[in-house]
């Protein structure tokens, strides 16, 4: 161990801290609900499809959950071909 | 080849969610394609050890029934781009995982990973019984005290009996990854030493994890102690333990109680 591991030691515990009362405090108010990150999703998969065809498996979903805002990142391929039949 | 490996012991709180995220960020550490699955559904806590919590949008559950994709379940570790997590549900529903559904997950999970790596949860109900089912391997972890070494006997029997290799008159892989071992309580005879632990369960040793410091450390910071520490003892010995899991012939050495300097200086045991 050296010196700078010394300095370190104090670090991990206030960590541990925050990152737990950011977790249970989403836990707490989302138990036995629907979950909105699934919810927001099927909302916006549903408008999407009623334009053009995508698959599942080209639909990537992120969630990053902050303690006071959250980000929610949908980010979906789809083909140039399903884009030009709309708009002819 | 993909191999599929179950981190059991029957008891609970004797390190098999870190032991998991541990031996799984080493074998991604050596370059090995890696998914770790929590099993631990009601009680999720892979995601936390690994600090992927606040990055959860599927889960274990959503893919077995066929809400959401494998590949929009698994999250990338963001230190470690060949570490994936499959998280479990949150659920109260104890039936929510299927055996088809599971053997679905993991044909699916072999074809894209190296190394399988599930997290059972504790007991010898349905959900350890289902994190065991499909595995070609078993890491039980065993702490040096008598009602582990009890529980990992009855884990083994589980093994050898209601696994589908089992079934199909095979032998599941078993191997004992002794954690939180103390070498001076165990020199001074107040901790079953390694021997006695190995010859009770006739099972070979993946390795021994020394009690650490770095262990509590990692887990606070959310990160698995082989990258939040890595020459840390506690992460040596699980490096040491993936290189055996990877087929490397390591001898396994009884971890030294070596005092540093400042631990010395200040009192503290080594961590």
């Amino acid at each position: 161990m050296s010196l700078l591991d010394i300095f370190k030691r104090r670090g991990s515990a206030p960590v541990a801290r925050e990152r737990l009362q950011v977790l249970l405090a989403y836990e707490r108010t989302n138990r036995d609900q629907p979950d909105l990150a699934a919810l927001l999703r099927e909302e916006i998969m549903a408008v999407i499809a009623r334009h053009v065809e995508v698959d599942q498996d080209h639909v990537k979903v992120t969630m990053d959950r902050g303690d006071t805002t959250s980000t929610l990142e949908i980010d979906i391929n789809f083909p140039n071909s399903a884009v030009n039949a709309l708009a002819s | 080849m993909s191999t599929v490996v179950v981190i059991t012991s029957g008891k609970g709180g004797v390190g098999k969610t870190t032991s998991t995220a541990a031996l799984g960020a080493a074998l991604a550490q050596s370059g090995q394609k890696v998914a770790v699955v929590d099993f631990d559904v009601g009680l999720r806590n892979l995601d936390l050890v690994m600090g992927a919590e606040r990055r959860v949008v599927f889960d274990l559950v959503n893919v077995t029934q066929g809400a959401a994709k494998l590949s929009q379940a698994l999250i990338r570790d963001k230190r470690l781009d060949t570490l994936f997590l499959l998280p479990a549900s949150q659920t109260r529903d104890k039936d929510a995982l299927t055996e088809e559904g599971v053997a679905g997950v993991i044909s699916e999970l072999r074809e894209k990973f190296d190394w399988v790596i599930c997290d059972s949860p504790a007991g010898i109900e349905r959900g350890a019984q289902l994190a065991m089912r499909f595995a070609d391997k078993a890491v039980i972890v065993t702490n040096p005290e008598v009602s582990s070494v009890r529980d990992s006997d009855r884990i083994i029997g589980l093994l050898d009996s209601k696994t589908l290799k089992a079934e199909q008159g095979e032998q599941i892989d078993k191997h004992i990854l002794v954690t939180r071992y103390d070498t001076s309580r165990s020199a001074r005879g107040e901790m079953l030493n390694i021997d006695d632990v190995l010859e009770i369960l006739s099972t070979p040793l993946l390795g021994i994890i020394p009690e650490s410091e770095g262990v509590l450390r990692a887990s606070n910071m959310g990160s698995p102690v082989t990258l939040n520490d890595p020459n840390n003892t506690a992460a040596r010995a699980y490096l040491d333990a993936a290189k055996r899991l990877l087929g490397h012939d390591l001898p396994v050495a009884l971890p030294a109680d070596k005092k540093g300097f400042f631990d010395r200086l200040f009192g503290r045991r080594a961590a």
